[in-house]
C-alpha cells in the first residue's frame, strides 16, 4: 500500500463517507418516520414514489432545492444563513469521532473504522453536539419574528436543561469503563461481558429521555409544535436552509442513538458472546450489529413520536429539574460507590 | 309538533309582580305555551331585567334579538324592537321581553347584569345600529370596523352596495 | 433591561385555530394575560340571506352553520318552523330524526376529539378518531347521499325513512365505534403527559360560566346538569332513557370526559330509538308553497356544541321575516379570556380546542 493511499485516499474516502453515512441515514429516517408513523396511525404514508415509497425523501430533497429562499428584510443576513449550517455542522462533525466496528486488516494495513479516535472522544462528541445550540438561538432571533423567537428560547432552555442528566449519566458510562474513550469504552464491555445498558439501566434511561429532549423529539417537540407555534425556531426559514434544520434534526437523532448503542449497547459487539449455540452469528460483522441496534432506537425514536402527547413547556422543565437531575446525581453516586467498594 | 309546555302557573304569578312592580311599563304581556312573553317601555329594560334575574331567579340570557320593523306592521310604531330571551334552570322557565327602540335611540346594556350579553349586543350594534348604553365595549363585530351602514336593516341591500367595505 | 408584556397574534390562518379565528393574546413571559378572539372572516350574511328564500329553502343553508354537525341545525330550524306554522310531525318521524341527530352527535364528538388531542400533539388520536367518524358519514351517505352537508332532515320530518338494512347497517357501526373509543381511552385517559396538559387547565367555575352563557358539555364539565333534550325535550328525546354526564371541576380533562361519555350515552339512544321505532305515517304534511301566519317563536335544540337556537319571525307569506339563530359556539367563545387568564400559552390551544367551536356557526 503506498503512502499516498495510506496518507491521503484512505483518509479522504473515510471524510467522504462520515459526511455521506448520517446523509445516507437521515434518508433512511424520513423514509422510516413518515411511513412508521402512518402504519401506526391506521394509514398508509407514502407509497407511490419507488417501491414501497422509498424514493420519498429523494422527492422531498428536490422540491426544497428548488423552493424559493425567501428572505425577510429585516432578518438579520448573517445569523439567518449561519444558523442552518451551524445546526448542520455540529451533528456532522461529532460523527468523525463515532467508532463503527474494530479495525480491519487488508493486508499489512488496518483500516480503523473511525476518522479520529481520542482519549476524550466522548467529552468531544458531547461538545460538538452542543454547538448546534447556537444555530437554534441565531436562528430564533435573526428571523425577526415572534413566532421563532419563542421557539428559540424555549428550544435553548429545554436543551441546556437537559444537557444536565445527559451529562451526569455519560460520567457513569466513564467511570465504569474507566476512559472517555469510545474504542475503549466498547471494548470494556467486551471484556465485563455485560453491557452498560444493563449493568447500569437507570443511567441508560435517564439518558434516553435526555437525548429525546436534546433532539427536540416527541414529546419533548415544543420548540417545532405544529399546532401552537407554527413551526418554532425555523418558521421563517424555507428552501435549503429549511431543508439544512430538517436534516439536522435527523442527524442529530441519528448521532445520539448512535451514543447510545456504543455507550450502552457495545456498539459493534455481538449479543451473547457466550453462548456457543449462537456462533454462527459470528460471521456478521460488527458494523452490521452496530446498524442493527442503531436502527431498532431510531424505530424507538418514531414510536414514541407517534404514542404520545406533547409536554407542555414548564411540565418539561419540571421534570429535569425535580425528576431527572436528582435521579441522575443519586445514580452517579450509587455507581461510584459500588465501583469503589466492590 | 314539539312538545307543548304544560301551562305553568309560576308564570302566571311572575306576570302579575312584574305587572305590579313596573305597571306603566309593561305594554303587553302574554303567558301562552310555557313561555311569558312582556313588551316593555325601554325606560323600564334594566330594572325589569334586573327584577327578572335578581328575584324571580332567570340566570340565563338565552339570546338578544333584534329587529327591523320597516316595513311591516311596526308593533310598537318604532323601528327596531329587541328581544331579549330569559331562561331559568333548573326548571326550565322562559321569559321573553320585547323593547321597542326608535332610530339613532339607545337602550341600557344587560352587560353588567348578564355576560352573556356583551357579543350578543355587538351583533345588534354591527347588525342593525341599536346601541347600548353601558356595553364595555360596543364595536362591530362582524363588519370590518371602519364598515358603514348595518347589513340587516331592511333597507340594506343583499348584494351589498358597491364601493362599500 | 425592561421586561414588559407583549401582544401576540394568533391566526387567522393558524392551524389550532380551528378556522378562520383570529385571537389577539397579551402575553406575559408564558403566562396569558387576556385573550380577544377577532370574528368576521366567514360571515357569509347567512340571516340576511335567509329573508330572501322560503322556508324550505333555508333548510340547507343551515347545514352550512355548524358544517361539523349539519343534521343538528337542520333539526333546530325545522322544528322552530314546525312550531310556528304549527305542523304536527308524526312518532315515526320524530324517532328519525333522533336517529339522525346522535348520529350526528356521535360524528361531531369524534372530530372535536381528534382535533383537540392533535392540537396537544396526541397526533395518533386524530386518525383513530376520524376512522370511527368515517364509519358515520357513510352512513350519512347512504342515508341521503351526503357526507357534511348533509340537509337530511326537512321540514315535517326527513329526507326519507330508515329501511331495514340501513338500520342493520347502524347497528353494526354503533358496534365498532366504542372498540376505537376504548383505544384512544387507553392512550389518553390516565396518560401523565395528557392529565398535566388538561387537569386544571382552563378551569371555569360554574357561576361564571352561567354568567357567560355557556352551555353544552362545556356547562356540564362544571358540574350543571342542562341538557336541553332533558330540561325542554323535543322529538319525543323523553321517550329515551339515557344519562347526561356531568364533570366537577370544569377544566379541560372534564370537558374531555363528558364528551367523551356523550359519546357512549348517544350510541345508547339511538340503539333504543332503532329498537322502538313505531310504524304509520312518515311525514307530515306541508303544503309545497308554505306560508306562515305572522307570529314569532323560539326554540332550542341541545346540539352537539351546546344549546342551538333559532328565533323565526314570520309575516304571512312564504319567506321569513326574520330568522335570529342563537349560536352556541358564539356564546361559549366569550368565556375563552375567562378560561385563558393565568394558563400559559401552550394551553391556549387545548382550552380553545375543549371548548369545540366552529366557525361556520360562529359567523354565520
Amino acid at each position: 500500500m503506498t503512502p499516498f493511499v495510506a496518507d491521503v485516499l484512505i483518509p479522504v474516502g473515510k471524510i467522504v463517507a462520515v459526511i455521506l453515512y448520517p446523509m445516507v441515514m437521515v434518508v433512511v429516517m424520513i423514509w422510516l418516520e413518515r411511513r412508521v408513523v402512518a402504519l401506526m396511525q391506521l394509514r398508509l404514508g407514502p407509497n407511490r414514489v419507488g417501491f414501497q415509497g422509498l424514493a420519498q425523501p429523494v422527492a422531498d430533497a428536490v422540491k426544497l432545492f428548488f423552493k424559493e429562499d425567501i428572505r425577510q428584510r429585516q432578518a438579520d443576513k448573517l445569523l439567518f444563513g449561519i444558523s442552518p449550517v451551524l445546526v448542520m455542522a455540529s451533528s456532522l462533525l461529532a460523527f468523525c469521532f463515532l467508532p463503527l466496528g474494530e479495525p480491519i486488516r487488508i493486508g499489512t494495513y488496518t483500516l480503523t473504522l473511525w476518522i479520529a479516535e481520542s482519549p476524550v472522544g466522548l467529552l468531544i462528541v458531547l461538545g460538538l453536539s452542543s454547538i448546534s445550540v447556537f444555530g437554534v438561538i441565531f436562528g430564533g432571533w435573526a428571523a425577526n419574528s415572534k413566532y421563532p423567537l419563542m421557539g428559540a428560547l424555549r428550544s435553548v432552555v429545554q436543551v441546556l436543561s437537559y444537557e444536565i442528566p445527559l451529562g451526569l449519566t455519560v460520567l457513569t458510562v466513564a467511570f465504569a469503563a474507566r476512559s472517555m474513550d469510545l474504542v475503549e469504552i466498547v471494548r470494556r464491555q467486551e471484556a465485563s461481558g455485560v453491557w452498560y445498558g444493563f449493568l447500569m439501566p437507570v443511567s441508560f434511561v435517564v439518558f434516553w429521555i435526555s437525548a429525546v429532549a436534546e433532539t427536540n423529539r416527541a414529546p419533548f417537540d415544543l420548540p417545532e409544535a405544529e399546532s401552537e407555534l407554527v413551526a418554532g425556531y425555523h418558521t421563517e426559514y424555507s428552501g435549503m436552509k429549511f431543508a439544512y434544520f430538517y436534516m439536522a434534526e435527523y442527524a442529530h437523532m441519528v448521532l445520539v442513538s448512535s451514543l447510545v448503542v456504543i455507550l450502552f449497547f457495545g456498539g459493534w459487539l455481538a449479543p451473547f458472546p457466550s453462548v456457543k449455540a449462537l456462533d454462527f452469528l459470528d460471521v456478521v460483522p460488527g458494523f452490521v450489529w452496530y446498524l442493527v441496534k442503531l436502527m431498532f432506537f431510531l424505530y424507538l425514536y418514531v414510536w414514541i413520536r407517534a404514542t404520545f402527547p406533547r409536554y407542555r413547556f414548564d411540565s418539561l422543565i419540571r421534570l429535569v429539574w425535580k425528576w431527572l437531575i436528582p435521579l441522575a446525581l443519586v445514580n452517579l453516586l450509587v455507581v461510584v460507590l459500588v465501583r469503589y467498594l466492590l | 309538533m314539539p312538545e307543548d309546555q304544560a301551562d305553568r302557573p309560576e308564570l302566571r304569578e311572575l306576570l302579575a309582580a312584574l305587572a305590579g312592580r313596573f305597571a306603566g311599563a309593561v305594554l303587553a304581556s302574554v303567558v301562552d305555551e310555557g313561555e311569558l312573553s312582556v313588551r316593555l317601555s325601554k325606560d323600564a329594560l334594566a330594572s325589569a331585567l334586573r327584577f327578572l334575574k335578581e328575584e324571580a331567579g332567570f340566570n340565563a340570557l338565552e339570546d338578544i334579538a333584534a329587529f327591523d320593523n320597516l316595513g311591516s306592521a311596526a308593533e310598537g310604531g318604532q323601528r327596531f324592537t329587541v328581544v331579549y330571551r330569559l331562561g331559568k334552570f333548573p326548571g326550565a322557565l322562559r321569559a321573553r321581553v320585547a323593547v321597542d327602540v326608535g332610530e339613532g335611540e339607545s337602550l341600557a346594556s344587560a352587560v353588567p347584569l348578564y355576560r352573556s350579553a356583551d357579543w350578543a349586543e355587538r351583533e345588534a350594534f354591527d347588525m342593525f345600529g341599536v346601541r347600548f348604553e353601558g356595553h364595555p365595549d360596543l364595536r362591530r363585530i362582524y363588519m370590518p370596523d371602519e364598515f358603514e351602514g348595518h347589513p340587516l336593516r331592511k333597507d340594506f341591500p343583499l348584494a351589498g352596495r358597491t364601493g362599500g367595505a | 433591561m425592561e421586561l414588559r408584556e407583549y401582544d401576540l397574534n394568533m391566526g387567522p390562518q393558524h392551524p389550532s385555530t380551528h378556522g378562520v379565528l383570529r385571537l389577539k393574546l397579551a402575553v406575559d413571559n408564558e403566562v396569558v394575560l387576556g385573550v380577544e378572539p377577532v370574528l368576521g372572516y366567514l360571515h357569509r350574511g347567512m340571516e340576511k340571506l335567509w329573508e330572501s328564500l322560503t322556508y324550505t329553502q333555508v333548510v340547507p343553508l343551515t347545514d352550512r352553520l355548524d358544517y361539523i354537525a349539519a343534521l343538528s341545525n337542520n333539526l333546530g330550524y325545522c322544528l322552530a318552523v314546525e312550531k310556528l306554522a304549527g305542523i304536527e310531525v308524526p312518532k315515526r318521524a320524530r324517532y328519525v330524526r333522533v336517529v339522525l341527530a346522535e348520529l350526528q352527535r356521535l360524528a361531531s364528538h369524534l372530530a372535536w376529539l381528534g382535533f383537540m388531542a392533535n392540537d396537544i400533539g396526541a397526533m395518533s388520536v386524530l386518525l383513530y378518531a376520524f376512522e370511527a367518524r368515517e364509519d358515520v358519514l357513510d352512513l350519512f351517505e347512504e342515508y341521503c347521499g351526503a357526507r357534511l352537508t348533509i340537509h337530511g332532515i326537512r321540514i315535517g320530518g326527513a329526507v326519507r325513512d330508515l329501511d331495514t338494512p340501513l338500520v342493520s347497517r347502524i347497528r353494526a357501526v354503533l358496534e365498532r365505534i366504542p372498540k376505537r373509543l376504548e383505544d384512544v381511552r387507553a392512550l389518553l385517559d390516565e396518560n401523565r403527559i395528557w392529565k398535566e396538559r388538561t387537569v386544571g387547565v382552563g378551569r371555569i367555575a360554574a357561576a361564571a360560566a352561567i354568567d357567560y352563557g355557556l352551555t353544552g358539555p362545556g356547562l356540564r364539565a362544571c358540574g350543571l346538569a342542562w341538557d336541553m333534550r332533558k330540561d325542554i325535550p323535543y322529538s319525543s328525546y323523553d321517550d329515551f332513557a339515557f344519562d347526561v354526564p356531568l364533570g366537577t371541576n370544569g377544566d379541560v380533562y372534564d370537558r374531555y370526559l363528558v364528551r367523551l361519555e356523550e359519546i357512549c350515552q348517544s350510541i345508547r339512544i339511538v340503539g333504543q330509538a332503532l329498537d322502538g321505532l313505531p310504524g304509520g305515517e312518515f311525514t307530515a304534511k306541508v303544503p309545497r308553497v308554505l306560508k306562515i301566519a305572522p307570529g314569532e317563536v323560539f326554540h332550542t335544540i341541545e346540539a352537539p356544541k351546546g344549546v342551538l337556537g333559532f328565533t323565526v319571525r314570520s309575516n304571512g307569506t312564504d319567506k321569513p321575516e326574520r330568522v335570529k339563530m342563537k349560536s352556541p359556539s358564539f356564546i361559549n367563545l366569550q368565556a375563552l379570556d375567562h378560561m385563558c387568564r393565568g394558563n400559559l400559552f401552550s394551553d391556549v390551544v387545548g382550552i380553545l380546542g375543549s371548548l369545540d367551536i366552529v366557525l361556520g356557526e360562529i359567523d354565520k
